[in-house]
């Protein structure tokens, strides 16, 4: 894989397994990695399982939406093209059904049913949000230091104005000298 | 409009002054997400900005996460939306993705180039696990922060509390779909309220 390769037809490949998978993504882009796998590289061969396995590690640390992992995807797979047109695939389809329907609601804000929507679902919305944190929480077994900072990070994100960004410098200074 | 859950002063909010300005903010608030941009999006947007209540911003992401997409990009469409239109949602959502993509891809080209020189990445490798840690615990920060408007909720607290430790339990312990837990537990409980909002209504109906 080169940069600036030119490659239309992995390009058309990509886009068309992305623009597939959009609408399935409820939860996000990442309950679909094991559907991605299969289509991209099992069936089509565009990329191999390290390059596979390294865009979601790296998406995840890396700054900004976790759905990024998808353009590192097309990067692997057909260089800046294949990211770009990647992207464009898996968000045109959801952007398009988000907008219309949060449209269609925030002009029913006084309907009963949205309201009870609106409030029913936040009880829900903060349990699904504290899984999501659970799942990224270090193993007790494996790492106990780590799962002792995120602890600490917990409370400090929740109890005082500390900077989020410094957190996250000091656990990757931490984590890179091998004490966490 | 009935008023489900105490709101906080919304006469003391402020709002964003331009497009230009609505981008800018997304693409501060993407660069700072490392591990998510859900714990940033919530300092930033409630806290230091002040353009929207805790209470908007857990009403937002309710509607966020049930769509497909990721729920931040829905998220800042949302936001966007309601400031200046499908202009605005299309520029934050432009911010939100930008500048993180652009810094990902220097980023993965730069590990392609460096990845055997010595231990870099070995190091590199254990500073994304820090990071990694440091995600967990702000993602959990930010929920025990978003739980508060929950105590002059319409259902009551213990039955949220109860609800979200059901939702949590169905995540993290059971494994279920995504998709089951929003349709088993999530209608049922927007039922719930919908009769409970309903028979309020009507009582105060009837009262007046």
């Amino acid at each position: 894989m080169t940069p600036l390769m030119w490659s239309p037809d992995i390009w058309w490949t990509l886009f068309g397994h992305f623009l597939a998978l959009s609408l399935m993504s409820i939860g996000g882009a990442i309950t679909l990695v094991p559907d991605m796998h299969r289509r991209l590289v099992t069936d089509a061969g565009l990329l191999n399982d390290t390059d596979f396995t390294s865009a979601i590690a790296l998406a995840q640390a890396a700054p900004g939406p976790n759905v990024l992992f998808v353009a590192l995807m097309g990067w692997y797979s057909g260089g800046l093209g294949g990211a770009v047109i990647s992207m464009v695939g898996i968000m045109l389809p959801s952007t398009t059904l988000a907008l219309a329907v949060s449209r269609w609601v925030s002009t029913r804000r006084h309907w009963l049913s949205v309201q009870a929507f609106q409030a029913g679902m936040i009880p829900v919305t903060i349990g699904l949000l504290l899984a999501t944190g659970w799942h990224l929480t270090p193993p007790i077994q494996t790492q106990p230091k780590a799962l002792l900072l995120s602890a600490v990070i917990a409370l400090l994100v929740w109890r005082t104005k500390a900077s989020l960004i410094w957190l996250v410098a000091a656990g990757a200074m931490l984590g890179g000298l091998g004490l966490v | 409009m009935p008023d489900i859950i105490a709101t906080t002063d919304e006469a003391s909010l402020d709002r964003p002054r331009s497009l230009w300005h609505l981008f800018v903010a997304f693409s501060a608030l993407a660069m700072q997400g490392f591990g998510g941009v859900i714990a940033v999006a919530q300092r930033e947007l409630c806290e230091r900005r002040r353009w929207l209540t805790p209470q908007d911003f857990v009403e937002l992401l309710s509607g966020a996460q049930v769509l497909p997409g990721p729920n931040v990009c829905n998220l800042s469409l949302m936001i966007g939306d309601r400031f200046f239109g499908w202009r605005g949602a299309l520029v934050a959502l432009a911010g939100m993705i930008a500048a993180p993509m652009a810094l990902m891809l220097i980023l993965a080209w730069l590990l392609g180039e460096v990845a055997n020189v010595g231990h870099a990445r070995e190091v590199i490798q254990h500073a994304l696990s820090g990071i990694a840690a440091v995600a967990a615990g702000q993602i959990i920060g930010t929920v025990l922060k978003l739980a508060a408007p929950v105590k002059d909720h319409v259902l009551g607290w213990p039955v949220c509390v109860a609800l979200a430790s059901l939702a949590f339990g169905m995540m993290a312990w059971l494994h279920w779909p995504l998709v089951w837990v929003l349709l088993g537990l999530g209608s049922g409980t927007c039922i719930g309220t919908y009769a409970l909002l309903r028979r309020r209504a009507s009582s105060k109906g009837s009262a007046a």
